[in-house]
């Protein structure tokens, strides 16, 4: 069996030649006296799946709300699909942002809705609004995708943190983005949902053919799908490579990561 | 004071202009230095007494109003969640609103009795209570118990929906939550208050028609004839026009406090409590405007 960090090692030299999806230059964000983000400088190609690594409260979150458009940021350039952010209007940067698939940690599911309202409400909502045969059909896509195709009528009440993950995973891919990005996709699970969530982004990463960025704290679920790991510190990036360069570092606090 | 403000402003544009001009970019530590000090000259901008913080409240909820009349009249026209909206609004606070009408209207019938009949004017009665009730109780009364019904639970929905990320969620998916959250509340309580009003005006009327009947016998015709003989246009019409403006006030605090809401679950509590305490404070308010309106043009 060929393991996850030679293929991706592999796939990550393929792309170096491929188009540029996010390019961040000297970007900084802070929330009153606190400064998350320092000076962050990276450029993440199509088709390559970014872990991003740090201590809680070192700015990874933050990040990737600056890259979806939750957080503005304070200076520097951040350029997606090759449109500078800062230079966008609104209805330009809601356009942006549905080519922009984001998990959150808690799935952040609308309770009020069943799992089929859920995938429905995005689409419902498309400047070209899908006929009812259409939705039927890309909600019956993506709940197979997920492995949630019985459980379209309950509610996300009823769900487990793991369908409740695969849930939020569905309602993104819906909308057929082209950058996903996953806040601790695997955050409170046990180590089986865990894998079999990791998995799904890599199955997600070949279906969908996007570009995926994942924060995390579970080195497995690093593993699994990085082929780049981009290390945090301070707000700024600490080290960069890929999983087994980074497990061999000379640096002792990145090895300390992965130990 | 403005000397003040300008200084600090000057401060903070001279701050951003070195950075700009800085360098070297990636001395991440000499940057540190300069967003410290912005940060200072901000924090010193900052609202430190209760009337500061008062007039900054009073400019969000401005602006947040304006944005309401802005995202009105744009497209997409949420109509599917307005109705929805009306209904959860309207419909079900029936029950709640018919049992307080009525009650209001036999008790106001009851306590007021023995002083009309002191002075001899016990058939004024029911013309009386209808005045009253359509004028002032009912409209005021109402427009309380959907503050307290309807208020409060759109702040805690939108609150709870800020916590758990469902707003960012409509975000990123690139819907405009404050179209299809905020608008569509704040329609559906300024067009369902009225309809809620004339309800419990009704109910109020029939209730008082009990009471009547409790110590005396008056016919349903002779009951309904002294009180329509006894209202006029200036009665009904701004009675009616006042409580647009209190669903508005009703659904607006509602929705500001919901929506701008923090710290986590303890704010889901605040933003209800704080919904329901300024909305019925914004009713006495605009009753208030309302009647020294009415007075003013009906003299």
């Amino acid at each position: 069996m060929v393991t996850p960090e030679i293929t991706n090692q592999n796939k990550s030299d393929a792309l170096k030649e491929g188009s540029v999806v996010i390019e961040m230059k000297h970007v900084r964000k802070s929330f009153g006296k606190n400064y998350v983000l320092r000076d962050i400088n990276l450029v993440i190609h199509k088709g390559e799946s970014v872990v991003i690594l740090g201590k809680s409260g070192t700015g990874k979150s933050v990040l990737i709300k600056c890259i979806v458009g939750l957080n503005d940021i304070d200076d520097g350039t951040l350029i997606i699909l090759g449109q500078d952010i800062s230079e966008l209007k609104r209805d330009a940067r809601n356009e942006l942002r549905k080519k922009i698939g984001f998990l959150f940690q808690s799935g952040a599911l609308y309770d009020s809705m069943t799992v089929r309202g859920n995938l429905e409400f995005p689409l419902k909502r498309q400047a070209k609004r899908p006929s009812q045969t259409e939705m039927d059909h890309l909600i019956q896509e993506a709940l197979s995708q997920v492995g949630l195709s019985a459980a379209e009528n309950q509610t996300p009440s009823e769900l487990s943190g793991g369908m409740r993950k695969r849930l939020g995973l569905a309602r993104t891919l819906i909308l057929k983005p082209e950058i996903m990005l996953y806040d601790e996709p695997t955050t409170g699970l046990d180590p089986i949902t865990s894998k079999e969530i990791s998995k799904l982004i890599l199955k997600v990463q070949k279906n969908y053919d996007t570009t995926s960025i994942i924060i995390t704290h579970d080195i497995e679920c690093a593993r699994l799908t990085a082929n780049r790991i981009i290390v945090i510190q301070h707000g700024a990036c600490a080290a960069e490579g890929s999983y087994t360069e980074l497990l061999n570092s000379k640096n002792a606090w990145v090895r300390s990561f992965f130990e | 004071m403005e000397k003040r403000i300008s200084n600090k402003s000057q401060e903070i544009q001279n701050l951003n202009k070195k950075d700009v001009e800085s360098p070297n970019h990636a001395d991440a530590n000499k940057k540190d230095k300069i967003v410290e000090r912005r940060q200072t000259a901000r924090e010193a901008d900052k609202p430190d007494t209760t009337l500061d913080k008062f007039f900054i409240e009073v400019a969000l909820v401005t602006l947040f109003t304006l944005r309401f009349f802005k995202e009105v009249f744009r497209p997409r026209f949420e109509v599917n969640e307005t109705l929805k909206q009306s209904f959860l609004m309207g419909y079900a606070s029936l029950p709640l609103v018919a049992i307080t009408g009525f009650i209001i209207g036999l008790v106001l019938t009851i306590q007021t009795r023995p002083t009309l009949a002191g002075l001899g004017a016990e058939s004024w009665l029911p013309a009386m209570v209808a005045v009253s009730i359509i004028r002032e109780i009912g409209p005021v009364i109402t427009a309380l118990i959907f503050a307290g019904k309807v208020g409060s639970g759109i702040g805690a929905e939108l609150a709870s929906m800020n916590v758990t990320q469902q707003i960012d969620a409509m975000k990123v998916s690139g819907t405009n939550p404050f179209k299809f959250l905020v608008v569509t509340r704040i329609l559906a309580a300024t067009l369902m208050l009225p309809l809620l009003v004339i309800f419990a005006d009704m109910v109020g009327l029939l209730g008082s028609f009990v009471g009547c009947n409790l110590e005396g016998n008056v016919s349903t015709q002779l009951f309904f004839v002294q009180i329509i003989e006894s209202l006029d246009f200036e009665d009904l019409v701004p009675a009616v026009i006042k409580t647009f403006f209190f669903g508005f006030a009703v659904g607006l605090v509602g929705c500001y406090k919901g929506y701008n809401s923090d710290k986590g679950t303890e704010g889901v509590g605040q933003a209800a409590n704080s919904a329901v305490v300024f909305a019925s404070l914004m009713v006495f308010v605009i009753d208030m405007i309302a009647v020294q309106i009415t007075s003013m043009l009906q003299s």
